[in-house]
């Protein structure tokens, strides 16, 4: 039988190498799909635990804290994310709002707490906590789904629409979701898939 | 630039008897189901996977059509009640003078979907069928398809938004149509088709190519 412990298969194509560990801020790629297939950073573990903890911080933060503030002929409105989502429950609303609300609140809120657990026992004891293979597999699960990002894209256009019936201002909420998407595009920059499956194995 | 006719021929872990893991890169003997590292389930080419993808990206288009003939928001205000599609509120607000946000609907809801459909059934045939476009620009493709079909669903949070907004008061309101939810199924059906997809196919096909 081959030995097969130091060899990789890009998930993109399966090429079959033999890995020379990159050193950190070195990238292996494969030779023949241009796949990242190892990419380790210096302090990966203590920095994704701090970006996680704020990406979970500041979604709970965003929920409740107005959103934003409608005014119109005198009548005016500030509303944060829950108060909006348990404001009505009547038609084809609620399942757009919950699926919504999901996407772009529960399932970036899930992705962080999860990424916490299997990084933070890492990060402070060098060594996993039971269960963290899992927690990282759904973590990675969810991504495609966590669309935080489209929905700051959404609010601009959704404000330019409402400005013909409605005088709409961002509140606070806003402004921390917008920082949210920025450190969430930097923790999967510094996330190394790979380097984090090698630490679970090893213990 | 790179001669886009050479071929580099990579030895697969399929050839080598082995299957490789595409959640972690971890390789394992060719019987074993289940990755020692991971626990992903493990599969050499994952037979069912254009059944999938076409199962997903017919259910996607199915949903795309009433999507488009259906209202996506219907407002109301103390005057008037008026409905509106996708391309309809669109070109409202185009003519109101917005011309880059209409265009960002216009590309999100309309371009980004239709193109993502035939991307998808370009890779799913020619998967099979064989193509002359070279392997690393279907697989741009195919990442192309990955990162982009997302980003439709901006329209569907623009109704959730507007709805959320304007319903709270008495001088107007807004609700979302029967086409958001149809809009949305069919962003989801048509992420869930390119997912299905086994990229390691189209590099299987061309070397099939080179070799024979």
């Amino acid at each position: 039988m081959i030995d097969t412990t130091d060899l990789i298969a890009c998930p993109t194509c399966d090429a079959l190498w033999r890995v020379a560990e990159p050193k950190e801020g070195e990238r292996a790629v494969c030779g023949r799909c241009h796949t990242v297939l190892r990419a380790p950073k210096e302090g990966e573990a203590t920095r994704i635990t701090a970006l996680a903890l704020t990406v979970a911080i500041l979604l709970v933060g965003t929920m409740f804290l107005p959103f934003l503030h409608i005014s119109v002929r005198g009548f005016s409105n500030d509303s944060s994310i829950v108060d909006a989502a348990l404001a009505f429950s009547e038609g084809l609303t609620t399942p757009l709002v919950v699926a919504t609300v999901a996407m772009v609140l529960l399932i970036p809120l899930s992705r962080a707490l999860l990424l916490l657990y299997v990084v933070a026992p890492i990060a402070l004891t060098g060594r996993p906590r039971r269960g963290a293979a899992t927690a990282y597999r759904w973590s990675e699960d969810l991504k495609p789904w966590s669309m935080a990002e489209i929905f700051i894209l959404g609010c601009a256009v959704a404000l330019v629409k409402v400005t013909t019936l409605a005088t709409v201002v961002f509140g606070s909420a806003f402004w921390l979701f917008s920082i949210l998407v920025i450190i969430t595009v930097f923790q999967d920059g510094f996330l190394s898939r790979w380097s984090i499956w090698q630490t679970l194995e090893q213990n | 630039m790179a001669n886009p006719r050479t071929k580099l021929i990579a030895i697969t872990a399929k050839d080598a008897g082995l299957v490789g893991c595409t959640r972690c890169t971890a390789v394992w003997p060719l019987e074993q189901t289940r990755c020692g590292r991971c626990k992903a389930p493990l599969q050499s080419r994952d037979e069912r996977s254009l059944s999938r993808v076409w199962a997903w990206w017919w259910a996607g288009l199915l949903f795309y059509i009433p999507a488009n003939i259906y209202p996506m928001l219907i407002t109301r205000t103390l005057l008037q009640e008026q409905e509106s599609t996708i391309i309809g509120g669109a070109i409202d607000i185009a003519l109101h003078g917005d011309i880059a946000v209409a265009a960002i609907i216009i590309i999100a809801s309309v371009v980004i979907p239709l193109a993502k459909f035939v991307a998808i059934a370009f890779l799913a045939i020619s998967s099979r069928r064989g193509t002359r476009v070279p392997g690393q620009q279907r697989h741009l493709l195919y990442e192309a398809v990955e990162f982009i079909g997302r980003w439709s669903m901006i329209d569907v949070f623009v109704v959730a938004i507007t709805s959320a907004l304007v319903q709270l008061n008495v001088v107007a309101s807004v609700t979302p149509g029967p086409a958001a939810i149809a809009f949305a199924l069919s962003v989801i059906f048509t992420m869930l088709s390119a997912q299905s997809f086994d990229s390691r196919m189209i590099w299987d096909q061309i070397e099939g190519d080179e070799r024979a």
